[in-house]
């Protein structure tokens, strides 16, 4: 059944993949941290003109699957390159979860910080950047972390939108050599290792954030 | 309740109403303190001292009436027709809440910077002075409250009486013209009230803030205040020298409060 053979070849393609995954993951990641960052600040100290349609597009964009709205963007906006749209997609997606949980980190600063802020008369934007979203974002570190890794974990649907990523590649060698399980076998082997590390990263994160 | 008559006194509540929903917490108050003065105000609980403070701290707005400070109108501001006066804007308040600075129960200090940068926040970020500046008086300040060498550490280091002294040495750092003091020393431990209590002896004496505390501790009231203000669901019963008040008061509800405060020298609640 297993050809180590069709394995050994398979690698480079795979490994590739993964590449280009871990290319994609990251700067949608950053994509998500910074929306997601501006949603929360828009919902949580912006006008209601603004807070209101945002937070109703934000909870859209949470509600409706990633694969579709990869697949909308693609017909839509065919000006941009696959990966590059990929990684909007996943980031703007993203941006959404990573919003809820920022103003869960700034819903929990106490009260009693703001009232400091005022008490020292501190301008409102110095409220933001020096006391409240510090306090904020160390608040939800944990959950930012978790969302990380199953962002990796989603970016395969990349593929859907032609973006060569790993199980891309995976699909695409075990098809042209009738060898689906080694070059499956190989990528969710890869992604474990990559996964495992970084989930017990987060981990530790919590256990000393608690501490 | 009569007051001497002072121009200009650095706090006056003209006719202050506050309500919470439908539970009305000061009806009407009219209450001065003059520049430079230091005045306690003492009370069971819920009678509204919090609320004078919070008032004045612009953390509550009044539901009516006006209050001044230094003359002139802070909670509301000259607008509409005829400069009639009309609740102050954010941009009005931020104008002039800088006068005052507030100490709270629970500290409230930045847990995520030093102690050294709690103070300097925000003379550098509101008053513009330079670092150097800020710092150098920063430290000036640290020694002043007994923790020159505490600079560097995290706030959560500290015990509840050295995180309340940096909380003092941060207020004043502002140099507020009048200083709000809201049981500081509620939340100590017994053995560590002395050293605050120390402490805000020394800038009652040293300088010429205006005081405005609100205390259990009636050894501090009697050393600090040149008056105290005894409270009651929302009205001034009795206002007097603090020697004169706590030694012989003139009105039952204080003799009574008094009785019950002193049995064990703390906070009845
Ligand atoms: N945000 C609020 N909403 C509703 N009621 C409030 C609020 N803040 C204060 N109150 C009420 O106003 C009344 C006066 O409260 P305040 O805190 O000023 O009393 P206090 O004299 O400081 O009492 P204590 O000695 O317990 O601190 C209390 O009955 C309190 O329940
Ligand atoms: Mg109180």
């Amino acid at each position: 059944m297993w050809d180590g053979e069709a394995a050994r070849a398979a690698l480079p393609a795979v490994l590739e993949g993964f590449g280009v995954t871990v290319l994609a993951t990251v700067p949608a990641f950053a994509v998500a941290m910074v929306l997601g960052l501006v949603l929360a600040l828009v919902q949580r100290a912006g006008p209601a003109w603004l807070a209101l349609p945002v937070r109703g597009a934000a909870a859209f964009v949470r509600t409706t699957p990633l694969l579709v709205q990869l697949f909308a963007a693609w017909v839509l906006v065919p000006a941009l390159d696959a990966p590059v749209l990929g990684v909007l997609v996943l980031g703007t997606h993203y941006a959404t979860y990573l919003s809820e949980v920022y103003r869960t980190g700034i819903d929990a600063v106490p009260k009693g910080q703001w009232e400091a802020c005022t008490a020292l008369s501190l301008p409102r934007r110095r409220v933001w950047r020096a006391v409240v979203l510090p306090q904020a974002v160390r608040n939800v570190l944990p959950p930012l972390g978790n969302y990380a890794v199953s962002m990796f974990k989603e970016t395969p649907l990349l593929s859907v939108i032609t973006v060569h990523e790993m199980v891309h590649e995976a699909n695409t060698f075990g098809s042209t050599h009738f060898a689906y399980l080694e070059s499956f076998t190989l990528a969710a082997g890869v992604f474990l290792l990559a996964s495992w590390p970084t989930s017990v990263l987060v981990r530790r994160l919590e256990a000393r954030l608690a501490a | 309740m009569p007051h001497e008559n002072r121009d200009d006194p650095a706090v006056r509540f003209e006719r202050v109403t506050k309500r919470y929903g439908d539970r009305t917490v000061l009806d009407g108050l009219d209450l001065e303190v003059g520049r430079g003065e230091h005045v306690t105000l003492i009370g069971p609980s819920g009678s509204g001292k919090t609320t004078i403070l919070r008032l004045l701290m612009t953390l509550e707005r009044v539901t009516d009436g006006v209050i001044h400070v230094d003359g002139r109108p802070f909670s509301h501001m000259p607008g509409g027709t005829n400069g009639k006066l009309v609740p102050a804007s954010e941009r009005h308040l931020a104008a002039h809440r800088r006068r005052i600075g507030m100490v709270f129960q629970q500290f409230n200090l930045f847990p995520h910077m030093s102690v050294l940068e709690n103070v300097v926040e925000a003379p550098v970020h509101v008053l513009g002075e330079s670092r150097e500046d800020a710092d150098r008086r920063a430290r000036d300040l640290l020694d002043l409250v007994g923790l020159g060498d505490r600079a560097d550490a995290r706030p959560t280091r500290l015990s509840g009486g050295q995180q309340q002294r940096v909380a003092i040495a941060r207020a004043l750092a502002m140099r507020p013209g009048i200083l709000l003091l809201d049981e500081v020393t509620s939340a100590l431990d017994p053995e560590l009230v002395a050293e605050v209590l120390d402490v805000l002896r020394d800038v009652a004496r040293s300088t010429d803030i205006t005081l405005l505390c609100v205390t259990h501790e009636m050894g501090f009231a009697r050393d600090v205040s040149d008056r105290i203000l005894m409270f009651d669901r929302g009205r001034i019963v009795e206002s007097g020298p603090a020697d004169e008040l706590l030694e012989s008061p003139a009105h039952a509800r204080t003799r009574a409060f008094l009785g019950r405060s002193g049995e064990r020298g703390r906070p009845l609640r």
